[in-house]
């Protein structure tokens, strides 16, 4: 039972990396957009992409905390007592980042729009970066099951930062896909042309950021490297594999084709540390059993899992493809 | 916010950052509560009297209402998000120990938030390019979701008031009943108490601002419109909450005494116990307040023969002290003071529309109307000091100390600066938006401007004589 609850939890964060990484990694672009003018058009593309999803796209976050704290309270409080710090700064990124983006939709000044802009943009380039850190640090058996870790090593690590600057190029490489087919359905050639350049450049980024990677999972954490070696090796295989498809058929594939080969192997990565770490939920220290809540606890959470597949799968569908079809905004 | 300054020299170190970092973020969030909950509503009745009677300005309402509910929402968003944060970073001692009883409702919450944040999207994105009908009922889920959300909150928080529902075993949650957790003895009072006030101050704030409007002489259809709805909702919420209120206090002598005893601030056990109005609590005694002889007894129980537990009933070591005591006692009168001021409004307006059957253009109503929206906010936020700082010096009455639940890493005031600086921004920034908002909508005017629902012709244009210019 526990586990099932474990991997409800890893399918939250799956979707978080994916829906909310593509969130993050439009603010990125908007960042690197270039000046006023230069930009605008990719800001503009960005604005209409992300208004109506964004919070939705957040919301996942807020359903994997929960999960975790009702499921693995034990867990929870070792996380957030030892990476306290992280999670602080990316709490107050979220703030900065949310805010920003609704002001500056909502306003048409010039300058309190810039202001707003870079509030937006910043925060989302520092905030995945953070989340990147505090699965570096989880991943890398750095929180101690009575929790109170080390406050700075514990995402201030080979491992932490590794995972750092790889939400941050994944986050960027998803965004560039997804904007490349909505530049495509608004039929502006060379805008997907402007996308399509940043998607090939995070992608090859993300290629170079994993392979360096491999080293330092090696020699900083070797529990990790052994298993994705081994169990989690047919995961990465399909990420890898996917990401490279997904570089190749940029130029010429149909954006729906690519943007599932480009989620799918964000996924399978993210599910390759999951199955790295079973059963463990920290290091090898704390099982997902030992961590677990009562037995009746699980099941609300079982239950409620089940009805909000039931319910907001289908909401979220409409919505995307609302959005998809251009018929918000 | 004093409120937490108090806890003497044995509290761990983080107590008072902690509780003021939780009292100012969640001050903050409950702000953007009622916009997120209740002011859909509003603009359902707007848009369905739009639609209905092809009300052009209705829908033009209802529409630029959606814009400004989209900031709010936003800004409650985020700062919901830091609030799940703060559970763990602030209180790892009550998450650790009873995450696994009273941390589900927040997994319905997030439920129901998620349905809340899609179908608000895409009411809010959908003017103009889904059929009328459809795009309404989209807003009807969210007006439902939003009373989920707060069904699922309070039952956590009520929890907190009215622990049930665990079995403890050398200190550990070993088995946990659902239903009893969730429905606990405090949730249904306290429940319905939130969403009345969500609706009140929602309706408020936003009849408020219509109201200045109308003070300033723009009195065509969109302004009374736009003030009588959302007045309306409130107005008749408002007696509901005072019979809702009055239940709770009742409910609040018989199974939480200790904060029974702290809200009439009673310093010892017995009968004819006065109603103080005012007054602070001071070395165990009562000064500067004015008693009311035997009313608080009358209140409680009906005669002023009811005996009630004072302050001297709790064992010292969980007894709150007596800046907390003054602070709850306080908190109680602010928010019955208001509250009673927003009923007198209420009656007030009923008196004139009785009367008149129009929207009332007397001056004096009008300027109160216009600070009515800032009463009730006050008047929720010391409810919410109320039933916090009465819990005192508990987090769940009677198993988890605050001083036990309290984070011991770090140091958590740079984090508090830090937040109270970005929520300075934050909140000077969304203001600022509403201003510009405001402002643009103005010079636009009512008229000249893109309708909703523009390329498709609305179902009702023909109703459009019969509507336009009753209310």
């Amino acid at each position: 039972m526990s586990t099932v609850i474990a991997v409800i939890l890893f399918v939250g964060v799956i979707a978080y990396a994916l829906f909310g990484g593509a969130d993050y990694g439009a603010g990125f672009w908007d960042l690197t957009a270039g000046g006023e003018t230069r930009g605008h058009r990719v800001r503009e593309l960005i604005n209409l992409s992300l208004s109506p999803v964004w919070e939705a796209n957040h919301t996942w976050l807020v359903f994997c905390l929960v999960t975790i704290w009702t499921g693995f309270p034990r867990a929870f409080t070792a996380i957030t007592t030892t990476l306290y710090i992280p999670l602080g700064l990316a709490a107050l990124g979220i703030v900065a980042r949310g805010a920003g983006f609704a002001f500056r939709h909502a306003l048409t000044e010039r300058q309190a729009q810039r202001v707003s802009g870079i509030a937006f943009a910043c925060s989302s380039v520092l905030t995945p970066f953070f989340f990147g850190t505090i699965a570096g640090g989880i991943a890398s058996g750095r929180v101690p099951s009575a929790g109170h870790g080390d406050a700075l090593s514990s995402w201030l690590n080979p491992t932490s930062v590794l995972g750092g600057i790889l939400a941050v190029t994944v986050c960027a490489y998803l965004a560039a896909v997804f904007l490349t087919g909505q530049a495509q359905r608004r039929a502006d050639a060379s805008l997907e042309h402007a996308c399509r350049l940043r998607a090939f450049a995070a992608g090859v980024g993300g290629g170079v950021v994993a392979l360096v990677g491999v080293y330092v999972l090696y020699s900083d954490a070797p529990r990790l490297f052994h298993q994705l070696r081994t169990v989690g090796a047919p995961l990465l295989a399909v990420s890898g594999l996917c990401g490279l498809a997904a570089l190749i058929l940029l130029h010429r594939g149909r954006p729906p084709v690519v943007r599932a080969l480009a989620a799918l192997a964000i996924a399978t990565v993210v599910a390759g540390w999951g199955v790295a770490q079973y059963p463990y939920l920290l290091g090898t220290h704390l099982t997902i059993q030992q961590a677990a809540a009562p037995w009746a606890t699980l099941w609300v959470l079982l239950v409620v899992s089940c009805v909000a597949a039931a319910l907001i799968a289908p909401s979220l569908v409409l919505l995307y493809t609302l959005q998809l079809q251009r018929k918000l905004g | 916010m004093t409120l937490s300054a108090l806890l003497g020299a044995v509290d761990p170190p983080q107590l008072l950052p902690a509780r003021e970092q939780m009292a100012f973020t969640l001050g903050f969030h409950i702000i953007l509560v009622p916009f997120g909950v209740a002011f859909t509503f509003m603009m359902l009745i707007c848009q369905y009297r739009g639609l209905r009677r092809g009300d052009q300005q209705a829908l033009l309402l209802a529409q630029r209402w959606s814009k400004v509910a989209a900031v709010l929402f936003a800004v409650g968003a985020v700062s919901g998000t830091v609030l799940t944060f703060e559970l763990g970073l602030l209180w790892p001692g009550l998450m650790g120990k009873y995450g696994s009883a009273f941390g589900f409702p927040f997994a319905i919450e997030g439920l129901f938030f998620f349905l809340e944040a899609i179908f608000m999207a895409i009411y809010i994105y959908g003017w103009k390019r889904l059929p009328p009908w459809p795009h309404f009922f989209t807003g009807v889920v969210v007006t439902l979701s939003g009373v989920g959300g707060t069904a699922s909150v309070i039952a956590a928080n009520s929890w907190m008031n009215q622990p049930a529902g665990i079995v403890v075993k050398n200190g550990r949650v070993v088995d946990v009943i659902p239903s009893k957790v969730f429905f606990n003895g405090a949730f249904w009072w306290e429940m319905v108490h939130m969403l009345l006030a969500a609706y009140i101050v929602a309706g408020f704030m936003v009849a408020g601002v219509y109201a200045w409007d109308l003070l300033k002489g723009r009195r065509d259809h969109y302004h009374r419109l736009g003030f009588l709805v959302p007045f309306a909702v409130a107005a008749i919420a408002m007696p509901l909450q005072f019979l809702v209120g009055d239940t709770i206090a009742r409910q609040v002598f018989d199974r939480e005494p200790a904060k029974f005893a702290a809200i009439e601030m009673v310093p010892t056990t017995g009968t004819h116990v006065p109603e103080i109005l005012g007054g602070v609590y001071i070395d165990g005694e009562v000064r500067y307040g004015i008693p009311l002889p035997g009313v608080a007894s009358i209140l409680a129980g009906f005669r002023p023969s009811t005996p009630i537990k004072g302050l001297d009933a709790i064992p010292p070591d969980v007894r709150p002290d007596d800046a907390v005591v003054s602070v709850v006692h306080l908190a109680f009168d602010v928010m019955v003071g208001t509250a009673s001021l927003l009923l007198l409004l209420a009656l007030w307006f009923a008196w004139l529309w009785w009367r008149r059957r129009e929207v009332p253009t007397n001056p004096w109503f009008l300027r109160s109307a216009a600070v009515a929206g800032l009463v009730s906010l006050l008047s929720l936020e010391s409810g919410w000091v109320v039933t916090e700082v009465g819990r005192q010096p508990w987090t769940v009455v009677g198993l988890l100390l605050t001083r036990d639940a309290v984070a011991t890493q770090g140091n958590l005031w740079p984090l508090f600066a830090t937040v109270l600086a970005i929520y300075f921004c934050v909140g000077a920034g969304a203001l600022f938006v509403l201003r510009t908002m405001r402002r643009r909508w103005a010079e636009e005017g009512t008229d000249a401007v893109a309708v909703p629902y523009g390329p498709r012709p609305a179902p009702a244009m023909n109703g459009r004589t019969s509507g336009a210019d009753d209310a």
